[in-house]
């Protein structure tokens, strides 16, 4: 059981440049979110919703990345499993995002007011899922859930770094087992219980795949990032090859398609029934500058990762697989914002400093834990049985 | 047998590494003109021989571009220009009803299109004078070895040298393949009377098959399905009757199956005095009532027998149902009404049944009824 691998792994500290930028970064957003809650409440809180959710995505996409990994038996993506395992402990800090959202549901959300539900025939209708109580146990169910699975998949992974015990692999595939499920339904009620229900008398079935397939585009983008920078410096074990950047590269080109075919296919069937009751939803979209916006999500989302992606030698060149992870973070939140912020404001985008202090202090939180993490943690899993045949792995 | 020409060089291996690390020797040593043969496809094949990305890539990119823009102008052209029919209430030219048609079509043509160019430009097929053909390496590296062929066109080619390179590499069999100049050249003429012939051949086969399937054998029992019967199809010619005429009169003194004969035609007062309502007076045979007389008697009549017709004045109106006359009629003549028609009003014995008639006659007294109600009614 403790053969140890024959692996060429040198632990490496990270530069403390990141532990100071991340600092910087954080401490700048904090101040910023103070000062912007301090200035305007509701409109903080919209923008808190994006960060909420930018930040679910990527961490609850890697862990959903780590336990597809153990599922299915893959091995290319083993010698890089820690950076999805890092980044999954963004699942962490969820609590401290979500709190100062509790204080403002009644500014967010239009069903929480009783006299307005009353007045309503469909708000009524809808009572027994959207209601104040319900909504509080949700989220902290789902969150702890998350944290529950997280800390489990993590902790044998990282134990068996000392044991090189193969039988915890075999743990994390059952619990991966029981966590794609939990992910697939919890993944869903958040997507309709931030974003959805933003816009209570609207529905859509298909909202939940629409925020999973950009989730999971999402923590590609944020790993595919994190791994071409780490293995470019040599941080990571040696021996990857372009065959891993190309698996990365074609994952994130293929969530780029499959986040198209999922955003068209909920256009194009409210499109084409032309009910009222669905199609106020786009068309407040299509109202003054969010017009401009939402064509532009045409291109920022789709068109420009696409054209970005498509060639074979793009997906294996480091310098193009960095732009690209960087431009589908953005697009993310450029996404998550044109779900969330037409609800409050409907005249047209809005953008200052307050807009741009969220993302500030999300980056920051990320930057922050990944070097807290490497501090103690080798970035390789050096115990894993699947390593040698993750470093072989060739297209 | 002509003069021979020497086509390569080949050598064969036992095993994948091996033959990998010829392919990394042959274009390490600059050979250009060179082919590795194995049973199935190597990884890191590509990489040994030092291949260039292929560029097959490219077909696909502009045939699905283009099949997205043909798609595209296709629909522009059928529902905007050509025949614009409102769909749905949307504009004729409404661009994401044709997304999913384009994607199709842009799938459907790259895909096709790569297929056959591989196929037939890229793998040169079908090339069945290949010098290779009918050797005895070819039939090894087609099952269980692997090959290496050193042409004999490239530069660096030398017989001894390349013998010795092989060796080198420790290739098992060493053969040189030599090939027919004749056979190599010998091209397939389009005119040459047995491919004429079998073209003709296959032609005159075909058609022939096609019109004994279609105009013969369909109309042979059993494979006509009993299309063709002894029987005279309506409006059809009769050889039989001297006039000519296939739809014929009944036989004087029969009736049709179902059909009840009327024997008060034209004899409206014999018919109140001798014919009685059979039906009784309950709910079903009202609501039936009430269903006919809603679907035949009520668009000129109207719903409450008031004469007020929903024809918009495009049919004279009838008379009330209410008035003294037809209140004080017995059901005999209402019958004899509606079956045999009055005035401009045609018979209905083709529409309704006798027991529907009897029906819609209660149900035209409880019309009556409702609007001069009896004193004893409102008690």
């Amino acid at each position: 059981m403790s053969a140890t691998q024959n692996v060429d792994y040198q632990k490496k500290e990270l530069p403390k440049k990141f532990q100071t930028v991340g600092t910087v970064l954080f401490v700048i957003g904090l101040i910023g979110v103070i000062a912007a809650y301090l200035t305007d409440g509701s409109r903080s809180a919209f923008n808190n919703i994006i960060m909420l959710m930018f930040l679910t995505s990527i961490g609850l996409g890697s862990l959903f990345l780590v336990s597809v990994e153990f599922v299915a038996g893959a091995v290319w993506s083993t010698p890089f499993r820690r950076i999805p395992e890092f980044l999954s402990s963004i699942l962490l800090v969820l609590p401290i995002v979500v709190v100062p959202l509790l204080f403002k549901l009644g500014d967010i959300f239009h069903w929480m007011h009783p006299e307005v539900v009353e007045a309503d025939k469909i708000l009524t209708g809808k009572a027994p899922y959207l209601n104040v109580d319900f909504f509080i146990i949700r989220v902290i169910v789902f969150i702890l859930l998350w944290i529950i699975f997280y800390y489990f998949i993590t902790k044998n992974s990282k134990k068996q770094d000392t044991t090189f015990d193969q039988s915890l692999t075999k743990r994390n595939i059952k619990l991966s087992a029981a966590f794609i499920p939990v992910f697939g339904i919890t993944i869903s009620f958040t997507a309709f219980d931030w974003l959805m229900s933003l816009e209570p008398h609207w529905f859509s079935t298909i909202f939940g795949v629409y925020y999973f397939s950009g989730s999971i585009l999402a923590a590609f983008a944020a790993v595919t990032l994190i791994v071409v920078w780490l293995n470019e410096n040599g941080y990571l074990v040696k021996g990857l090859t372009k065959d891993h950047y190309y698996s990365l590269g074609a994952f994130m080109f293929a969530f780029t398609n499959f986040w198209a075919y999922i955003a068209f296919s909920q256009f194009l069937l409210i499109w084409y029934a032309n009910l009222p009751e669905e199609t106020f939803w786009f068309l407040q979209r299509w109202e003054g500058s969010w017009i401009y916006f939402s064509i532009g999500l045409i291109f920022v989302r789709f068109v420009i990762p696409y054209v970005g992606l498509i060639s074979q030698p793009s997906k294996m060149d480091p310098k193009r697989l960095i732009i690209m992870s960087v431009w589908l973070l953005f697009a993310h939140w450029y996404d998550l914002y044109w779900l969330a912020m037409p609800n409050y404001s409907k005249e047209g985008v809005l953008f200052s400093w307050i807009e741009l202090t969220f993302p500030l202090m999300a980056v920051g939180i990320v930057i922050l834990l990944l070097v807290q993490l490497s501090k103690k943690n080798n970035l390789v899993p050096i115990g894993d049985p699947k390593l040698k045949r993750g470093i072989d792995f060739r297209l | 047998m002509s003069e021979k020409i020497l086509y390569s060089y080949t050598g064969i291996f036992d095993t994948p590494d091996e033959i990998i690390h010829a392919a990394e020797k042959a274009s390490e040593y600059g050979f250009k003109n060179y082919d590795v043969h194995t049973p199935y496809p190597l990884h890191g094949m590509n990489k040994a021989m030092k291949l260039p990305p292929s560029k097959l890539g490219y077909v696909a990119l502009v045939v699905g571009l283009s099949g997205a823009l043909a798609a595209l102008l296709l629909m522009f052209w059928m529902s905007a220009v050509d025949y614009p029919i409102v769909i749905g209430g949307k504009p004729f030219f409404s661009f994401p009803a044709y997304v999913p048609v384009m994607f199709e079509v842009t799938v459907l043509s790259a895909s096709i299109a790569t297929v056959l160019t591989m196929l037939f430009i890229f793998f040169k097929l079908p090339n069945n004078a290949h010098p290779l053909n009918d050797t005895l390496y070819m039939k090894k590296v087609s099952s269980d070895k692997y090959g290496i062929s050193i042409q004999a066109e490239d530069n660096k080619f030398n017989e001894a040298d390349v013998r010795r390179f092989l060796e080198d590499c420790d290739a098992k069999e060493i053969t040189a393949v030599y090939y027919d100049k004749e056979e190599i050249n010998y091209k397939h003429k389009i005119l040459e009377p047995k491919f004429i012939g079998f073209l003709l051949f296959t032609a005159l086969l075909t058609s022939g098959v096609t019109y004994f399937t279609l105009n013969k054998l369909l109309y042979m029992p059993p494979f006509d399905w009993m299309m063709e019967q002894n029987k005279l199809n309506p409006q059809a010619t009769s050889t039989v009757f001297d006039d000519g005429f296939g739809m014929r009169k009944p036989v004087e003194g029969t009736i049709a199956r179902g059909f009840t004969p009327y024997s008060f035609s034209g004899q409206p007062e014999a018919a109140e005095v001798n014919l009685v309502n059979p039906l009784p007076v309950s709910k079903s045979v009202l609501e039936l009532g009430q269903q006919k007389y809603d679907t035949f008697c009520s668009p000129c009549h109207g719903y409450y027998g008031e004469g007020d017709s929903r024809l918009r004045g495009q049919f004279p109106n009838p008379p009330s149902l209410h008035s003294e006359k037809i209140r004080t009629w017995k059901d005999g003549r209402i019958f004899h009404v509606i079956t045999d028609g009055q005035n401009i009003m045609p018979s209905y014995s083709s529409q309704l049944t006798v027991n529907e008639i009897w029906a819609i006659v209660h149900y035209t007294r409880v019309l009556q009824r409702a609007l001069n109600a009896k004193e004893s009614d409102l008690q």
